[in-house]
């Protein structure tokens, strides 16, 4: 268990789409490009995306490799991603505008796995990993499953990432929007109200591993889309490995992103 | 396509792969049989295969360094026996030829590696990665020309299938090296393999970012380097080269086959693009098609 979930395969080799849409949402970026003929994504999968142009050069001569991302949404020949420039490879995916060139691989990794057991889905995300929620929730509600959402955001300037869910309880580190705290603490309060539930769940590493041990104490089952840094997204370079509870490693591209929480001891901190 | 001869193996164009950059098996569940019909190298090489299974080293295994990156995987691997039972079977439904890369810290090692591997008649070549310290000496099998050249004779007689020596660019003197291997009866030589680097953590001072603490520089950050390398290697052994290093286009590979390689192994650009070969091979092809494959940018050799 866990070791296989949703899977769409992937073109062989990588693909040149154009960028259609820019819009900034808050302090995030959400990309759309035309995949004329791209197959449809699972929800918790993800593309390893670059710029066509002028990928390289920038701080310390970087980006070289490209970049892994969850799908946002996905439809209509048409991709999203969501992104925050933090470092020179989102820096250079954020100043992308319509016309653009966006090299992309994927869809990669397996996805997000239906509730079991009866269980009703509920959504955690933290920051930018709301995005692989949004395409999850959007599916879970188009089958007329309840799926409410969690989401943490540091800040009143990242808050607007919110609107990508729908009705979504928020918190914030500054208390600007929602819950002045952390997402965890909603999702404490949530399953002292009710526990017949999967958590499904993206975000940084200290809050998906309060939510994997959280979940575990209470026998809870948790679904974690993991991130790591990675070369190339298919199980060729070996450098996204996770320890898993049971000894050794699995690669979190082809046998993840998203991880049964019981798999893991804890989740790692890069 | 510009077929090559390759210690007796017809090969269709001069692309391979480096080994450890780029999994047919995992590459197959990504992809589909989508790989199979437009399989991008025209042999594929293993990653390294111990004796015994290895999960490799702690992470962080990977930095983006300027125009490259650094690894430091440590050769995770099924094992021998994995490798025959799990692996072997898959690979062999490739469409090309098979060159299984093996390394041990022992010549006993090795030769139970090389043995077991030459009853099988689906491995066609086999390469010997040398980048590993002797557990007698401390020092890389392959940086030493004399332990090197002690390592290759005894392994020689153990197999009739093309045996390849992976060089390490981690020596005083590569060309001695080549020259060792030669002379030991190896059937060719490749390099170069990946250039020992360090990452300083970014944030933690006086710390590594690598949970190995030194890893192996690649990309095009190592072409230059490697083309001297193959360049003076070639023009000193009179048996082939498989000539690698941030080969990323035609034009770099043609400076490959120029500098005097057979063939050229495309490594960390399978990062960035998985049919990176595909694109190499062609854009090759048609520089070929260009000069006439008589002048200006011709295969070598």
């Amino acid at each position: 268990m866990g070791l296989s979930g949703p899977r769409t395969l992937a073109p062989f080799g990588r693909r040149t789409l154009q960028v259609v849409e820019r819009r900034e949402v808050g302090a995030y970026v959400v990309l759309a490009a035309a995949d004329p003929g791209g197959p449809m994504p699972r929800a918790g999968q993800f593309y390893m995306l670059a710029a066509a142009e002028q990928w390289g050069g920038r701080t310390d001569e970087r980006p070289f490799l490209p970049r892994a991302f969850s799908v946002l949404r996905a439809g209509g020949g048409r991709l999203e991603f969501m992104l925050e420039a933090v470092g020179p490879g989102t820096e250079r995916l954020a100043e992308l505008a319509p016309g653009d060139g966006l090299h992309v691989t994927g869809p990669l990794g397996v996805g997000f796995g239906d509730p079991h057991d009866g269980r009703r889905a509920l959504l955690c995300g933290g920051g930018v990993g709301t995005a692989p929620l949004a395409i999850w929730q959007d599916e879970l509600l188009a089958r007329g499953e309840p799926a409410p959402a969690l989401l943490g955001f540091r800040d009143a300037a990242h808050a607007p990432g919110a609107g990508l869910l729908q009705n979504a309880r928020v918190a914030t580190d500054d208390g600007s929007h929602g819950h002045h705290g952390l997402v965890t603490d909603l999702l404490a309060t949530e399953l002292d109200a009710e526990d017949h539930v999967v958590v499904y769940a993206c975000g940084p590493p200290p809050m998906l591993e309060s939510v994997r041990a959280m979940c575990e104490q209470r026998g809870v089952p948790s679904r974690l889309a993991l991130e790591s840094g990675m070369a190339c997204g298919f199980g060729a370079c070996f450098g996204c490995v996770v320890a898993l509870r049971a000894g050794g490693y699995l690669r979190l591209c082809v046998d993840g992103p998203v991880l049964n929480g019981e798999l893991l001891a804890e989740v790692p901190a890069h | 396509m510009t077929a090559v001869d390759f210690c007796g193996l017809r090969l269709a164009h001069p692309v391979v792969n480096g080994s450890g950059t780029f999994d047919a098996i995992a590459a197959r569940r990504v992809f589909g049989d989508a790989l199979l019909d437009r399989f991008p190298f025209s042999a594929f090489v293993s990653k390294t295969i111990t004796i015994e299974p290895r999960d490799g080293n702690p992470p962080p295994r990977l930095y983006e360094a300027p125009a490259g990156m650094i690894n430091s995987i440590g050769l995770p691997n099924k094992g021998l026996r994995g490798y025959l039972r799990d692996e072997l079977p898959e690979l062999a439904a490739l469409p090309v030829a098979l060159i299984t890369n093996v390394m041990g810290s022992t010549s006993d090692e090795l030769a139970e590696l090389v043995s077991a591997l030459d009853e099988r008649d689906e491995v066609d070549a086999l390469e010997l990665n040398v980048s590993c310290p002797n557990v007698r000496t401390g020092l890389d099998i392959g940086a030493d020309p004399r332990e090197l050249h002690a390592v290759v004779t005894r392994l020689r007689p153990l197999t009739a299938k093309p045996l390849i020596v992976k060089l390490t660019p981690n020596t005083a003197d590569v060309v001695a090296v080549a020259r060792a291997a030669e002379d030991a009866g190896a059937d060719a030589v490749s390099l170069i393999n990946t250039l020992r680097a360090y990452a300083p953590h970014p944030t933690r001072a006086g710390a590594a970012w690598l949970g190995n603490a030194t890893g192996g520089l690649s990309g095009p950050a190592v072409r230059a380097v490697a083309l001297a390398q193959v360049r003076e290697v070639a023009a000193r052994v009179s048996i082939p080269v498989i000539g690698m290093g941030g080969v990323q286009t035609g034009l770099h590979a043609a400076s490959m086959l120029e500098a005097g390689a057979t063939l050229v192994a495309v490594g960390t650009e399978n990062f960035r693009d998985p049919a990176a070969g595909t694109r190499i091979s062609r854009e090759l092809d048609d520089l070929f098609a260009k000069s006439g494959g008589k002048s200006g940018r011709t295969p070598g050799p």
